[in-house]
């Protein structure tokens, strides 16, 4: 059982780092420790705990700012916007269902450090498109802030972001400021049934195309659905998923565009504002794939690259897979105990490039290959040079990202 | 030069310039070098053009693999390098040095795929930024971000600057749209980030690069997201007694949930100048006037605009008109648009501040930066991107008065401390540069200002990209990087343990 710091303050967490950088001990950093599960798993004698640095500090929905510390729960904060008709656009992902633990677990820093975006970062960006201020500690132990309170700002590196899906090896966050943004008045959801996955690409890439605004756009193959349907969703066979959200009229002025636009390709639904934001939220957290024994892989890509990454992998082992970000976002359930990481990286290559993240694996299959998309060499050196500008002496979550770091 | 002084050129490497030109010339042949006093002259100044330094050579790369051999000799020979899109800085960016080479990216001027499907765009940096909505607007998109400049400027000057627009508060800044890029290192190595799809695999070092002003490699490619063009755009024009009521219903407006495609605000002395200028039928009594644009379907904005209406009448507004066609919207612009010039033609010089600030202190802010005009004896007019805060108060003086463009530089620092007082910061989208280099101590600490240099030793360890711009002292990589630790005890008795 390593030893568990659990600093008070931005200085107790200082001088825990410190220490452990005068000690080259290396120091695993958690908030609520929700995705000790994603990752490689990191290598460490002694916990550095976040979770004691918690509460909004600052939150102005005129300015649309909230300044928080890293180990306050995600729950609060969406809780203190939804108080304030506001939210996180970047609408994070909640790994709980998934990852087999409770839903709504999770600290400010956990998202930040993951870099987490659901459905809407199609429209609204992720995690690091809302990142404005941070203060952090590096691995040399010292307090650092970059960014600030406002919405626009070029003073110096943009480090907040750059920080921003660094799964807390660069720095650990102290204190962080994020764009909040007004939530929807209302959404309804435009649901085409019945289409191929090449089909429902096109429609995808169409309605992306028109000026419906659309905030979210996933297809679920027959399997996916089915497996929400079981979880009491209402969804006909394969489902092409068209989000809505705005004023009133608004959304009931784009449905009709839709209509007018795709009507003619498969039978229309019109799901309502409460199931339509259930459904949304079972997209977003990949519930079709929970509570099975797959591995689960996440494949970044092209949006109109989707459907033939999978069409390839389909032919080569057993898989299930559906979309997201119009397409551009895979969710490949891979059963039994093969990772295949170079089958599936090997076809991200060919559509012209991506990502593959394994994201549920055992640990010792998530240490024996690597979990984050490898890097070409330049890249992999100049990342590697960063970190050590960051953390000289490798102490902050080694081996978390890659065997290096 | 006056007060901001550049880094001593190394009288070593102005020794060698005939031999640097020549290997130059052999690695970009034809007429992409210029050592001729002559035709280096249009590359001395950017848009800040108060400060003037000649190059010591300027080379046109056309090719990647050119790009990056200069800059593999320029290492190999510790020759500074600054890259320089289309040179409007407004904060002296792309100020040459004595002693280094200029590298101008005008001639990576094409577009290299419109991929409609993907809704992205792939350019060579040189291309400029209405180049790329130019090449896309057959298809009924545009690339949202949208500087004033925008005619001009490259877009690889946007991504070093992370230049933002008057749809920034709805539709992001340059790091917001940016999908990918490929970059040359001073050491010549080519690095490609991102692509068409989204995020990256392992530290964004895109966003590190967006706004990293030239100092850490030099973009040759860009890929950026295109949106479809909203159905439609109305403005509404609102006059109102004072910049405080202005404020306020702006508040009001984010307050009520509604994100306009742009709002902007403007005080008496703009509205004046801008009215003098175009003659649109600003109100020219009015305190403050306000551009608010809505933007989407049709039924949305129609929607949008009745309550943007409310709210403002409730706010004291003393007029108001609602564009009721595209020529009268483009109209309400037009006065905001040409803000600069318009100054331009009243004073024979100004500076263009670009604070931002936490739009609650707006009050505040103006009523001091009325007590600092009196106090520089110098005229401020006002423009700001209202939404997000972000200020552009343009000093008017006259560089031909002794000593007018140091009062005017004491004004605009006077501005900037102001805002970074007010929890704000010194740059919102022009860029730090030269001009607010010195002041970056009023922002950041120095171990803060020396985390931001380590960034630079892991791209550029001689720090010959771009010298003198930033950063206020430079430190030598090797100095940023030695650690003063105590080794240690486990001191911390009052840290809880488990
Ligand atoms: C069981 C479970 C439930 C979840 N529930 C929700 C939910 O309800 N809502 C939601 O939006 N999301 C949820 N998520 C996803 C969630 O967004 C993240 O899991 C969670 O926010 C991560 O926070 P954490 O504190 O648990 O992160 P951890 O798992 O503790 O950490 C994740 C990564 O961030 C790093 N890190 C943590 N704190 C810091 C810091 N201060 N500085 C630098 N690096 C740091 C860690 O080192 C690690 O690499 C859940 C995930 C799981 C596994
Ligand atoms: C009238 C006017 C209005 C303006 N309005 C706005 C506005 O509304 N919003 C706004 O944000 N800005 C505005 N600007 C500022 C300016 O236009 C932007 O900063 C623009 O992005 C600069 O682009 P450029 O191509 O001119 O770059 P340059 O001025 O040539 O260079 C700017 C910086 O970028 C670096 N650089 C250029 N190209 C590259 C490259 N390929 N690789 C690496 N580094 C490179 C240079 O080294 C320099 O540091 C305005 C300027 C003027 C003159």
């Amino acid at each position: 059982m390593p030893d568990t710091f659990k600093p008070r303050t931005a200085e107790e967490a200082r001088d825990v780092v410190r220490w452990a950088a005068a000690e080259h001990e290396p120091l695993e950093i958690v908030g609520q420790a929700s995705k000790r599960a994603l990752g490689r798993p990191v290598q460490a004698g002694h916990l550095l705990d976040m979770s004691q640095l918690s509460g909004i500090e600052l939150y102005e929905p005129a300015e649309l700012i909230l300044t928080a510390l890293p180990g306050t729960p995600i729950a609060e904060i969406e809780a203190a916007l939804a108080a304030a008709g506001q939210e996180l656009a970047f609408d994070p992902l909640d790994y709980g269902p998934l990852l087999g633990q409770p839903a709504g677990l999770g600290t400010l820093g956990g998202v930040v450090a993951a870099n987490l975006a659901g459905s809407k970062r199609l429209k609204h960006g992720a995690a690091r498109d809302h990142v404005l201020g941070m203060e952090a500690i590096s691995g040399r132990g010292e307090i650092f802030k970059s960014g600030g309170r406002v919405v626009k700002n070029v003073t110096g590196y943009d480090l907040p972001r750059t920080l921003t899906g660094s799964w807390g090896t660069l720095a650990v966050a102290t204190c962080l400021t994020l764009k909040v943004l007004p939530r929807a008045e209302t959404e309804a959801t435009f649901l085409l049934s019945g289409l191929s996955d090449a089909d429902a690409a096109l429609a995808m890439t169409a309605a992306m195309g028109a000026s419906a605004e659309v905030s979210a756009a996933a297809h679920l193959p027959e399997n996916a659905a089915n497996r929400l349907a079981a979880r009491g969703h209402a969804l006909p066979g394969p489902s092409t998923l068209l989000r809505l959200e705005g004023f009133g009229p608004s959304v009931d002025y784009r449905f009709e565009q839709l209509r007018g636009l795709l009507g003619a390709r498969a039978g229309v639904t019109r799901i309502e504002v409460e199931p339509s934001r259930a459904l949304w939220r079972a997209v977003r957290d990949a519930e079709a794939f929970a509570g099975t024994g797959d591995l689960v892989w996440r494949i970044s890509v092209a949006p109109t690259a989707g459907p033939a990454v999978v069409a390839q992998l389909a032919e080569a082992f057993a898989c299930t897979a559906f979309y997201d970000w119009s397409g551009g976002l895979v969710w490949l359930a891979v059963p039994g105990e093969e990772a295949r990481a170079e089958e599936i990286r090997a076809a991200i290559a060919a559509v012209g490039g991506g990502h593959a993240t394994l994201v549920r694996a055992p640990a010792p299959l998530r240490s024996a290959i690597p979990v984050f998309q490898p890097q070409p060499a330049p890249l992999a050196a100049l990342s590697a040079r960063l970190k050590e500008q960051f953390d000289p002496h490798g102490i902050l979550n080694p081996g978390r990202m890659t065997a290096g770091h | 030069m006056t007060g901001i002084a550049m880094p001593v050129p190394d009288s070593d490497v102005i020794a060698r310039r005939a031999e640097i030109v020549k290997a130059l010339k052999v690695m970009v042949p034809g007429e992409g070098v210029i050592d001729a006093e002559i035709g280096m002259r249009p590359y001395e100044s950017d848009g800040f053009n108060a400060y003037r330094q000649m190059p010591m050579v300027v080379v046109l790369p056309e090719t990647v693999e050119q790009v990056a051999a200069v800059l593999r000799y320029c290492h190999e020979n510790g020759v500074k390098v600054v890259p320089r899109g289309a040179g409007t800085s407004l904060s002296g960016g792309a100020l040459p040095v004595g002693d280094g080479v200029l590298m101008s990216m005008m001639k990576f001027n094409q577009v290299i795929e419109v991929d409609e499907a993907n809704r992205a765009v792939v350019a060579q940096p040189g291309v400029t930024n209405l180049g790329i909505t130019r090449a896309v607007e057959h298809l009924g998109f545009y690339y949202a971000p949208d500087p004033s400049s925008q005619i001009a400027c490259s877009i690889g000057g946007n991504v070093a600057e992370n230049s933002g627009g008057v749809h920034s508060l709805k539709y992001g800044l340059t790091t917001n749209n940016v999908l990918g890029l490929e970059m040359v290192l001073i050491t010549g190595e080519v690095i490609r980030l991102g692509g068409k799809h989204l995020d990256a695999e392992g530290y964004d070092l895109l966003a590190l690069m967006t706004g990293s002003e030239g100092l850490l490699g030099v973009v040759t490619e860009v890929t950026v997201r295109i949106l479809q063009k909203p159905e439609t755009a109305r403005a509404a024009l609102v006059g109102f007694p004072s910049s405080e009521a202005g404020g306020q219903c702006v508040a009001e407006i984010i307050g009520a949930g509604i994100i306009p495609g742009g709002m902007e605000m403007m005080d008496e002395l703009a509205i004046n100048f801008a009215e003098d200028f175009v003659n649109v039928g600003y109100p020219r009594e009015a305190g403050a006037l306000l551009i608010v644009e809505l933007d989407g379907p049709d039924a949305e904005v129609d929607y949008l605009l009745s309550e943007v209406e409310a709210i403002a009448r409730r706010n004291g507004a003393t007029s108001l008109r609602v564009s009721s066609s595209e020529e009268e919207r483009l109209a309400f612009w037009a006065g905001r648009k040409s803000a600069f010039p318009a100054v331009g033609r009243i004073s024979p010089d100004y500076l263009c501040m670009d604070g931002t600030i936490p739009r609650r202190a707006l009050p505040q802010v103006l009523a001091r930066m009325r007590q600092l005009s009196e106090k520089h004896g110098l005229r401020c007019a006002n423009v700001f991107h209202a939404g997000d805060g972000n200020l552009h108060p343009l000093i008017l003086y006259d560089a031909n008065k002794p000593g007018e463009l140091e009062t005017a530089e004491a004004f605009g620092a006077d501005i900037l401390r102001l805002c970074v007082e007010v929890g704000g910061v010194l740059t919102g989208e022009h860029g730090v540069g030269i001009e607010k280099r010195d002041l970056m101590p009023e922002m950041f600490s120095e171990d803060d200002l020396k985390q931001q240099q380590r960034v630079k030793c892991a791209f550029d360890p001689k720090q010959l990209l771009n010298p003198g711009k930033v950063f206020p002292v430079l430190h030598r990589c090797a100095e940023l990087g030695r650690m003063h630790v105590s080794k240690g005890q486990l001191p911390f008795p009052d840290i809880p343990r488990f």
